[in-house]
């Protein structure tokens, strides 16, 4: 087993301060640590309103940690995402750090193969390639040929969660980010993503995700990291 | 990688009034970087400034050249300001009639820049125009006709391709979207999202719309007052707002 | 009453000769001057009135054409106001004048290094109709930035195939100022280039003055796939007979009959006898 240490944050917290709500201010994660190693398939465990979106979203740099580390391997050598330029970021975006989440931003007018294609275009590919590697995606998660050349947009939810997850898996990156991708899939679909997280990460990678179904997460889990909510400060 | 602009302390007053204060930010090849805030925020001024439409009370723009050289634009002679504008830079108004000659054909319109660049083929120069028509959804029939007669997105389609048809490398849009119908603005931000990625343009918009932030750059400054209140990734600045402004900006978008 | 020799004061006529000698000095520019009330209305030659009267000497022999002709209103009048105000000698051949005033024509006949052509102009910026604020049309010359001119000879080959400007049609004088020749037709352009004569351009409304002195380059713009090109008839002239001159289409009767003569009145006349002979 690769034991390729990836990801590891230290004494990560998050508050939320809200200004306009009387400067209220909303304590989400405290002191949190957490390592994640190359191969690994770690799931967020916990009730809703535990911080685990959050959680992902401060690694993807999305939100901002109030306090701590958020150290990753990047390029060979660790990167304090915490203290990361956006442009830094932006490019361990683009190469080393993945995140889908639960819905798809549809672009006005951007054909589904396109938009599974993007993130392959921005690494670098050519657009022959990356289309073909987008359709082959697509194909998979029993996307419609039909549907490849139109917007997304009027697509079921079930049809854009596939097309979201397309897009956050056509780039090889060794960290993915899954916050509850497979919502609304049937349980065929369920099968397809749970066969594409395990050729990532026998390919390396490491995921670390939310899954709500019991079955999903018992399905790809190597091992479940707990979270309990803070009581509000 | 290297930055592309680089903006240093920029003020720009009117009397006693503060345009924009104080302003830095880099700008790398191939980014597009907003700029956000409400009206009175400072953020045409500050485009205008950096753009050296207006001339700073303080502070500096340099930009890398095509050959590496690094200008100082503020020391900039007006011949060269112009060869700049000319050669490297491009402008995107608001209003596309500020932005377009009206008086001359929508051919005339895109091969005005190849020609003041010295391009002197009048085939050629038909066939460019045509061509940048069909790259801004424009029927190449309608290349001898006026832009008077054209729709306001069609106009401002008009003006993207004028501003675009000698691939410059930094361009400037000052709210190209605003006063345009939903479905017509949508039409033009895929339109420059595209031409954006495709040519490696770098860039830097005003956009009063979070939204189109959202979609077309990667990172985003927001202004309240003249003055920079916040900085960094778009989808931070959007999801993780940390200035009261900007929180309050963004709870005010329906959605984004 | 008696007037100053040739109307202006020599105040004036100073301050015309230092502009003279500038716009001599920078060909093709346009040089600023203080342009006096005449006794004709702007459109009727005002600038070119000043430049021959800051010019004439009593010695000086002048013919003044319009379109070519000598016997037209306009050049009647201002003939006979030279005449009277400097006491000149006038003449109706080019080969004997030694200062030549035209309104829209450069005479057939060529002219030598002892004369001098003054043009009457109404519009001396060339770029006016694209640009109208002078703040940007004298900056663009400031910085040779034509390609505006360009914008305007495309607009004629889209609407017309071809460079439908026939008359005022742009140049660039001694490779650097963009110029207007005036309104002649640009049947004239080539005369203006390595001409032997002094020509001397006069704005009264618009308070310009400029020159292309001997022997300049003077290139008419265009395209490489659309070169310049002059005016060509099918006809000659049927006076005289010429097939090389600028001819006008004139109305000879009630019934619409047609001919076409040499605009150049002088020239044509000097051929007649030949042509009978």
């Amino acid at each position: 087993m690769n034991t390729t240490l990836i990801l590891e944050l230290r004494d990560l917290s998050k508050s939320f301060e809200l200004h306009h709500q009387h400067g209220a201010r909303l304590n989400v994660l405290r002191g949190l640590n957490l390592r994640l190693h190359a191969g690994e398939c770690v799931v967020l465990s916990g009730a809703s309103g535990a911080g685990k979106s959050t959680l992902l979203r401060v690694i993807y740099a999305n939100y901002r940690p109030s306090y701590g580390t958020v150290h990753l391997r990047h390029d060979g050598r660790w990167i304090d995402l915490a203290k990361a330029s956006p442009h830094e970021v932006l490019e361990v975006r683009r190469r080393t750090l993945g995140y889908v989440s639960q819905f798809l931003r549809v672009i006005p007018r951007v054909p589904t193969l396109d938009i599974v294609a993007e993130p392959l275009l921005q690494a670098g590919a050519d657009v022959h390639d990356a289309r073909q590697r987008a359709g082959g995606l697509l194909h998979r998660l029993n996307v419609p040929e039909r549907l490849w050349q139109l917007p997304p947009g009027t697509f079921s939810g079930g049809e854009q969660q596939r097309v979201n997850i397309a897009r956050g898996l056509i780039v090889p990156r060794p960290i993915l980010l899954l916050d509850e991708p497979t919502a609304s899939l049937d349980i065929g679909n369920r099968e397809v993503v749970a066969q594409l997280l395990a050729e990532a990460r026998a390919a390396g990678s490491a995921v670390l995700g939310i899954f709500h179904d019991e079955d999903m997460r018992d399905r790809v889990a190597t091992r479940l990291f707990p979270m309990q909510a803070l009581e509000a400060a | 990688m290297s930055a592309l602009l680089k903006v240093r302390n920029l003020s720009r007053h009117y009397g006693q009034r503060i345009g924009c204060e104080e302003v830095s930010f880099d700008l790398h090849p191939g980014e597009l970087l907003c700029i956000v805030g409400e009206s009175g925020s400072g953020k045409s001024t500050l485009l205008n400034t950096v753009a050296a439409q207006l001339s700073p009370a303080a502070g500096n723009v340099h930009y890398r050249q095509r050959d590496g050289e690094w200008l100082d634009i503020g020391s900039l002679n007006e011949a060269d300001r112009r060869r700049l504008a000319r050669e490297e830079w491009g402008f995107v108004t608001q209003n596309p009639r500020d932005g377009l000659r009206l008086n001359v054909s929508a051919g005339a319109n895109v091969a005005e820049r190849l020609m003041a660049l010295g391009m002197r083929d009048y085939g050629q120069l038909r066939g460019i125009a045509r061509s940048w028509l069909e790259r801004v959804e424009i029927d190449p029939a309608r290349i001898d006709d006026a832009p008077t007669g054209f729709s306001g997105g069609m106009q401002q389609r008009l003006q993207i391709a004028r501003t675009l048809v000698t691939q410059p490398r930094l361009v400037f849009m000052d709210e190209p979207t605003a006063g345009l119908d939903v479905s017509v603005q949508a039409r033009i931000l895929d339109l420059l999202r595209r031409l954006v990625n495709e040519l490696g343009l770098a860039a830097v918009m005003v956009t009063h719309d979070l939204a189109v932030a959202r979609l077309l750059a990667a990172r985003t400054i927001v202004m309240q007052g003249g003055r920079v209140v916040e900085t960094g990734l778009t989808d931070q600045i959007l999801d993780d707002p940390q200035h009261p402004y900007t929180q309050l900006l963004v709870s005010s978008v329906l959605t984004t | 009453m008696t007037y100053n020799f040739a109307f202006l004061d020599e105040d004036t006529k100073r301050m015309l000769r230092r502009a003279l000698l500038k716009a001599v000095a920078i060909p093709g520019y346009q040089v600023p001057f203080g342009s006096r009330e005449m006794p004709l209305p702007y459109g009727w030659g005002t600038g070119g009135i000043q430049v021959t009267a800051a010019l004439l000497g009593p010695d000086d022999v002048l013919k003044v054409i319009d379109q070519g002709a000598d016997d037209t209103t306009n050049a009647v009048n201002i003939r006979r106001f030279f005449a009277r105000v400097a006491g000149v000698a006038t003449t109706e051949h080019t080969v004997d004048a030694t200062i030549i005033q035209t309104r829209h024509r450069i005479p057939e006949t060529s002219l030598r290094e002892d004369q001098v052509l003054v043009f009457q102009v109404p519009e001396p910026e060339p770029l006016r109709t694209l640009e109208p604020r002078e703040a940007e049309t004298r900056t663009l010359h400031a910085l040779a930035d034509y390609g505006l001119m360009h914008v305007k000879l495309y607009e004629d080959i889209a609407q017309y195939g071809h460079i439908a400007t026939s008359y005022d049609y742009p140049v660039l004088v001694d490779g650097r100022y963009l110029t207007s020749p005036s309104p002649i037709p640009k049947f004239d352009n080539p005369k203006l280039h390595q001409s032997p004569a002094l020509m001397l351009f006069g704005a009264g409304r618009e308070k310009r003055l400029y020159a292309i002195p001997p022997y300049t380059e003077v290139e008419s713009l265009a395209f490489d796939d659309h070169p310049f090109e002059i005016q060509r008839w099918e006809h000659q002239c049927e006076l005289c007979g010429s097939g090389e001159s600028y001819l006008d289409e004139v109305i000879v009767d009630d019934r619409g009959t047609r001919m076409f003569v040499c605009s150049d009145t002088d020239f044509c006349g000097q051929r007649r006898p030949e042509a009978r002979a």
